[in-house]
């Protein structure tokens, strides 16, 4: 049980300070590239010998960002701006901004004029139509633009080989989550909702293959400790981001385990592995195609819904929650259907809103509490 | 002197004609879309295929104030007040089947293009899980350039040439290429003809209430590949051109100011965002809705760029562009923003946009809050505040310059 806890503290305190993570990549000599979600190629990256350090955004008000976007937009975008502004960022090299939702959209143009050109952006477009083969071929010419800006960056060019390490090291990392995973949700009682999320979102700040080893260890820790009940209740996540220390907190205050998700933060970003194909760039793009249950993807028929329903009932879950990234479209448009198909499939839903620049929860707390009531009655 | 309906007049009745077809189409078993507006018309056009549109429809509602009934219905089903109100007039129509105001026949097939923006995606899986119909979109990726590039215009190509297959399957009707050439090429003179219409608002005064772009801009929409259409705009560019030479306007009044009026219109307020600016003298002269509809291309892969350069889908730089040099163009004494509630896209730059309006074109510049549909997030207060600030300011700069 130390060694558990002594890894998910480990763990922990990286997310909890980010910062410290890009300040000791810097001083090391290694430069670093914020990457925003949604599915900007990470590993070109790492290939080019940078760290990709995730911008997911920061539990903070964001008060300069006003002046670029409208209160309107989501705290994800705003208080990346916000630390962007305030200079908190400027060690990075670069950031990669994938234009996939209407927000993300505006956010170069309002990066490159508040913050300035000293980190500039690389935009990541890739193809909504990302089944067909014209979708995976624009997707991959995209990619390789990308790899072009990268290269300038990092000032040296990038090998198909470098790519393909890079694919192997992230594979393995996606592997490492997945068994986490699976581990954390059989025993609830040793991975709260916050250590579990913290040990997934460490990995966005540190090399990958640094944490596929921790990950590694503390999978094998937790299949060490000796079988427990749990008395809990179990839940699956789904959202844009589940991460909130103070919604985490009111899920343990409930009892309830995360026994699975589908957040795009989480799960939906290490499910898939990178197909490994001759140009690893193509492999890369594929990989969008194969990927499911993130509101930001072209979805016709929902197989977000249905994926959702299959896995809470894989994970034998008493109900979803979905946790609601406020002011995000994709996500709010998804909500109706994919409620009246769980509904459908008799499996309980509650949706709460949150917001990175939200203080106060009592109104999560109090529709958890009574969610929790409701499951266990 | 010239016997043949006021042009305006001929634009309301093509619209009302199309929209009629549709329902005669659908009458006789045919199968009829909804489309998303910027999605490529010819297409449909040479297929023969009749489409109506959701975001037009959305529009009308507004206009008729059946916007916050059916928004209110929609949240009522769950969508979020934070979505575009076009798409909730929909959901709301989905579901009740009936809508006061306007009615379209409902689709046995969606046509859904995101170059101007990425909820249409999400809007219209919605439609075709709950309509059970099929769905083919158009992705038409948000530009990082000035142009659009040989990638893009390869990808929108397969997909364009997939459309027309899987159309041909839904509908059992065939593409004719001859007959698409014929559509691109009447669709480049309904283009040309309103671009030449709206052209003339750089005269002075303009020839014609600038508002009159948001009625005219339907048929420019949804008719452009029809020779109807090509001619009710020639005719309304002739018009204007006889105002021009008279030294006349449609507009009520005398025309003190001439502004860009960036956004949508709240529909909803029509009537008092017009007002407001048409009683203190000022006309709208420049409108991003002038060089929106100039789809202008020479063969089919210049048509792929085309759609890329639609409002909203180009890099900000380019729409920084498109709107100064309009401005300059149309020579305007002030700009008014419409952050509108419903479009994170639009808005999601308009603060930057309004500053470097404002630097480059020297002119005073408002922003107000609205939507395009819904009248709860517009207050009467703060638009006739700000744009009495802006007259001011405007005043003020007018007898310095008098000076």
């Amino acid at each position: 049980m130390n060694e558990v806890k002594m890894l998910l503290d480990e763990l922990a305190a990286v997310c909890a300070n980010p910062k410290a993570q890009l300040d000791a990549a810097v001083a090391d000599g290694r430069k670093c590239v914020g990457v925003l979600p949604y599915f900007s190629p990470e590993e070109l990256v790492y290939a080019a010998g940078m760290l990709p350090f995730g911008l997911w955004g920061a539990e903070m008000q964001a008060n300069e960002s006003k002046r670029y976007y409208p209160a309107f937009i989501c705290s994800l975008l705003h208080t990346v701006l916000e630390l962007g502004l305030k200079g908190a960022l400027n060690d990075l090299s670069a950031i990669m901004v994938s234009i996939c939702c209407d927000s993300l959209k505006g956010f170069g143009a309002n990066w490159k004029y508040g913050v300035g050109e000293a980190v500039p952006v690389i935009d990541v477009a890739w193809a909504e139509n990302r089944k067909i083969p014209a979708g995976v071929e624009f997707t991959r010419s995209q990619f390789r633009k990308v790899l072009g800006q990268l290269e300038a960056i990092a000032g040296d060019r990038v090998s198909d080989a470098e790519i393909g390490a890079a694919v192997a090291v992230y594979n393995e990392n996606r592997a490492a989550l997945r068994a986490f995973s699976a581990a954390a949700a059989r025993r609830p009682e040793a991975v709260s909702p916050m250590a579990r999320c913290a040990a997934i979102k460490a990995g966005y700040f540190m090399d990958r293959a640094e944490h596929t080893e921790k990950l590694n260890a503390l999978t094998a820790a937790l299949a060490a400790l000796p079988e427990q009940k749990w008395d809990g209740l179990r839940v699956v996540t789904t959202g844009i981001l589940a991460d909130s220390p103070a919604l985490l907190r009111i899920l343990e205050d409930n009892q309830i385990a995360v026994v699975g998700d589908q957040i795009a933060q989480e799960s939906v970003n290490f499910r898939v592995d990178t197909p490994v194909t001759d140009d690893p760039v193509e492999g890369i793009a594929q990989r969008l195609g194969q990927v499911e249950g993130c509101s930001v993807l072209f979805d016709p028929g929902k197989q977000r819904g249905k994926e959702l329903i299959e896995l809470a009932k894989k994970v034998n879950a008493d109900g979803i929650l979905w946790v609601m990234t406020k002011f995000c479209d994709p996500e709010e448009y998804d909500y109706v259907p994919v409620k009246r198909m769980a509904d459908a499939a008799g499996i309980p839903l509650l949706a709460v809103e949150v917001d990175q620049q939200m203080v106060n929860y009592e109104q999560a707390r109090s529709a958890i509490e009574a969610f929790a009531e409701i499951l266990r009655f | 002197m010239d016997e043949r309906k006021p042009a305006k007049i001929v634009l309301r009745e093509l619209q009302d004609r199309i929209a009629q077809d549709a329902w005669d189409a659908k009458q006789r078993g045919e199968k009829v879309g909804w489309c998303a507006s910027n999605f490529p018309q010819e297409i449909t056009t040479a297929m023969g295929i009749p489409v109506v549109y959701p975001e037009n429809m959305g529009a009308a509602v507004g206009a008729k104030g059946g916007g916050q009934r059916m928004c209110e219905y929609a949240e009522g089903m769950g969508y979020s007040n934070d979505l575009c109100s076009y798409s909730r007039i929909n959901f709301a129509y989905t579901d009740l089947k009936r809508c006061e105001e306007l009615e379209i026949p409902f689709p046995d097939f969606l046509l859904c293009c995101n170059n101007i923006c990425n909820c249409m995606i999400k809007w219209y899986e919605n439609l075709a899980l709950e309509l059970d119909v099929p769905l083919i979109l158009i992705d038409i990726p948000h530009l990082d350039a000035m142009t659009c590039d040989a990638d893009r215009v390869k990808y929108i190509r397969a997909q364009f040439d997939d459309c027309i297959a899987q159309l041909e399957e839904i509908t059992g009707k065939k593409m004719d290429y001859d007959r698409l050439n014929e559509v691109m090429s009447i669709s480049q003179r309904s283009s040309k003809a309103w671009l030449r219409a709206v052209g003339y608002m750089s005269a002075e005064p303009s020839p014609f209430s600038g508002f009159d772009i948001f009625n005219n801009m339907a048929v420019a929409c949804v008719g452009r590949g029809t020779v109807e259409a090509a001619e009710a705009f020639e005719q309304l560019a002739d018009e204007y051109a006889a105002l021009v030479k008279e030294g006349k306007s449609t507009f009520k009044g005398e025309e003190k100011y001439r502004i860009l009026f960036e956004g949508i219109a709240c529909w909803s307020n029509l009537r008092f965002t017009y007002k407001t600016l048409q009683s203190r003298g000022i006309n709208l002269t420049a409108s991003i809705y002038g060089p929106a509809f100039s789809f202008l291309y020479s063969n089919l892969d210049e048509l792929m760029a085309a759609y890329s350069y639609v409002p909203n889908s180009n890099c900000f730089e380019k729409e920084l562009q498109l709107r100064v040099d309009d401005a300059l163009k149309n020579k305007v004494d002030g700009a008014v923003f419409h952050m509108n509630r419903s479009c994170k896209h639009w808005s999601g730059n308009l603060y930057e946009m309004e500053r470097q309006f404002r630097e480059k074109t020297g002119v005073p510049t408002i922003v107000f809050d609205g939507d395009q549909s819904d009248p709860r997030c517009f207050s009467e207060a703060q638009y006739e505040t700000r744009v009495d600030a802006l007259t001011e300011i405007m005043e003020q700069r007018k007898k310095e310059a008098a000076q």
